[in-house]
């Protein structure tokens, strides 16, 4: 295990540090000690590491992450894992706006709340959040899955695309052209799956949850739906 | 029946047959009129300018004998390899997706020719401009379509944009007809689709935000590539200003008469200022900050000549940025498809409606019996002989005041043909050493 004190040592030579790892080096398994919320800690990782920051974090922690697996042990600023490729991001406290946002890949995993705009205009990202999540979440999401074990606020999967989402508590209210879907057996698969990498241990069956999607009636403009733009 | 005359029909300037046609077409419709390209009114415009040239008071210097340097570096604030371009007139950002490969390939040929740069636009990075390209801007957009670190590292320069001339405070949409396998897969969407483009970032709001993310794409980038932030001519000072404090490397400004794939008319027609009364905005703002020249300020928005060049310049832009006018040179609007356009409800000079993907040109769509009509290598040929008599013709006009870089230029080399743009321009009226606006009158 490599400590950096990023508080001694500064933000530029962590990430220059981390950026300069290739996929066969021994020196696998990083943690930063000191984050105090620094914004952009561990931002565009290419490399199949292990990275542990002991703090919370500020902005875009883990930001463009290809690869890498990042663990936060404390609470993520606005944008934890944005446009995330690859790999996988797990925020041990809660998260706040737009996580994940525009993700094209890999796994978020916010163990507490997340706030508004989580998983924004998401592109492919899986996003699972143990508890609650605020409102305009998944807003223009265009793919991927977003699994919520708790409740989700307003507008949720407002002009909403091909994104998955799944919540097992209640929706205040549903954004426009998105709405209730059949869980059919490939979704509850699929639920399994991202439940078990996510951690969740039997605390919550694919079942418990509620299936939200596009109705697609946004997809073409038409007049008559001008109420909802 | 009376004997006398009747009054001659007179039609009303308020309800013109333009308008009236239109409030058919949208009573007819149910949409809103949507187009491509900047604002076709007659705004005050360079046009309103001239140079005084030299005389007794300032010496010429010798046309094609005496040098007139036009190179420019952009991004030298920040960036560990700030970009050197031959000419300070670079293309500006049009998207694969509203334009066909073809098109953008060529745009790159002749840029690179010419010692210029590209940009890329929404909807991501192809080889194709990322190969003909030399230098290559990629722009950071709302949609994120395409984004990803790969690309941001072997791009020279990131472009945030924050607005664009055409339509500040608006998004984008590029409509189903134009959303091929290729472009619904480089954006993560359905083939068929509109795909709307937000009109804010996901995952910022305002300047305080804006510098963190700037820290972010230079932390991602080890800090070597210039930041530009592009704003929509609404507020150039305080939005120069903005960009400058949240640590932009440049500043792009793009006036109303800047061009768009696709959006409404009446946001084209209404929204933004004139890329004249922007300017000197935005060079004052850099000025009071100390900045001016330090964080390169970049003009786009109706520049069509290298009479439009020197003026910009020497109102203090450091470069210009051309999109409508590449394409025309791309052979866009072209009256030898004059028979195709008339099949498409236009003529040539006046087709804007790129959206439809219709272009008989080839080069704003993505109908491959279209674009294959569309030769790169000459579009890049004919591109690359624009840029070059842009620069000769702003060479020329630099020389005749005296300046052996076009750098060197400055509004005191300008006077203005009508009252708005002198005080647009904060130039004074030609024949006096009246400044419209300034000491409050």
């Amino acid at each position: 295990m490599q400590t950096f004190d990023l508080e001694a040592r500064g933000l530029r030579e962590l990430n220059s540090t981390l950026h300069a790892l290739k996929g066969q080096t021994n020196m696998s398994a990083w943690e930063v000690i000191n984050p105090k919320g620094a914004h952009a800690i561990a931002a565009g990782l290419d490399a199949p590491v292990e990275v542990t920051v002991k703090g919370s974090t500020g902005y875009y922690c883990a930001g463009m992450n290809k690869q890498a697996t990042v663990q936060i042990k404390g609470s993520a600023g606005p944008g934890v894992a944005e446009n995330m490729m690859s790999g996988t991001v797990i925020v041990e406290g809660d998260a706040s706006q737009y996580a994940g946002a525009t993700g094209r890949g890999g796994l978020l995993v916010i163990k507490g709340n997340a706030s508004s705009r989580c998983g924004i205009s998401m592109k492919g990202i899986n996003i699972v959040v143990h508890g609650n999540i605020g409102h305009m979440s998944a807003f223009m999401a265009q793919s991927g899955t977003l699994v919520v074990l708790g409740d989700a606020g307003e507008a949720l999967g407002d002009s909403l695309y091909e994104a998955r989402l799944f919540v097992r508590g209640k929706v205040k209210s549903l954004g426009a052209d998105c709405i209730e879907k059949e869980m059919r057996p490939e979704h509850l698969e699929l639920l399994a799956d991202l439940l078990k990498q996510a951690g969740v241990d039997g605390k919550a069956k694919p079942e418990e949850f509620t299936r939200y999607g596009s109705a697609r009636k946004l997809y073409n403009f038409n007049i008559d739906n001008a109420d909802a733009y | 029946m009376s004997d006398f005359p009747h009054t001659p029909p007179k039609q009303s300037w308020t309800f013109s047959n333009d308008v009236n046609a239109e409030i058919r077409r949208a009573a007819a419709s149910g949409i809103y009129d949507i187009r491509g390209g900047g604002s076709k009114r007659r705004l005050p415009h360079f046009d309103d300018l001239l140079f005084l040239g030299a005389s007794i008071s300032r010496y010429p210097l010798e046309g094609y004998r005496e040098k007139c340097a036009t190179d420019v570096w952009l991004g030298t604030r920040h960036a560990k390899k700030p970009i050197h371009l031959d000419i300070p007139i670079t293309i500006a950002g049009m998207s694969f997706g509203s334009l066909s490969g073809p098109a953008k390939e060529a745009l790159g040929r002749g840029a690179s020719a010419a010692g210029t740069s590209t940009t890329t636009g929404d909807g991501g990075m192809t080889e194709e401009e990322r190969g003909h390209s030399k230098t290559l801007v990629y722009q950071y957009l709302p949609s994120r379509y395409g984004m990803n670190p790969d690309d941001l590292r072997r791009c020279d320069a990131i472009e945030i944009v924050v607005g664009q001339g055409a339509k500040p405070g608006g998004g984008g949409m590029l409509l189903g007809q134009k959303i091929s396998d290729r472009v619904a897969e480089m954006r993560n969407l359905p083939k068929g689709i509109d795909q709307r483009s937000a009109c804010r970032h996901p995952d910022w709001t305002g300047p305080d935000d804006m510098e963190i993310k700037i820290l972010e794409l230079r932390e991602i980038t080890d800090w070597e590539k210039p930041i530009y932030v592009k704003i929509g001519g609404a507020r150039p000072y305080y939005d120069t200003a903005l960009a400058v404090k949240a640590g932009a490397d440049v500043v792009v400004l793009d006036g109303m008469q800047g061009g768009t794939a696709a959006t409404q008319d009446v946001f084209i027609e209404h929204v933004g200022m004139p890329t004249l009364a922007c300017i000197p905005e935005a060079v004052k703002a850099l000025q009071d900050l100390g900045m001016h020249r330090k964080v390169q300020l970049i003009v786009s928005g109706g520049i069509r000549n290298g009479a439009d060049v020197a003026k910009a310049m020497a109102l203090g832009a450091d470069a210009v940025s051309i999109g409508t006018a590449a394409l025309v040179a791309l052979g866009d609007n072209d009256p030898k498809f004059e028979g195709e356009y008339r099949k498409l409800g236009t003529i040539a000079g006046a087709y804007d409606d790129w959206h439809e993907g219709k272009d008989p040109a080839g080069i704003t769509t993505q109908d491959p019996e279209l674009y294959n009509r569309f030769d790169p290598i000459l579009g890049g040929r004919r591109l690359s002989n624009y840029l070059k008599v842009m620069t000769l013709e702003a060479q020329t006009i630099a020389r005749a005041c005296g300046k052996n870089h076009l750098h060197n230029l400055e509004p005191e080399d300008l006077c203005a043909l009508t009252l708005e743009a002198a005080a647009m321009a904060k130039v004074p009226l030609a024949g006096t050493d009246w400044y419209p606006g300034r000491n409050g009158f």
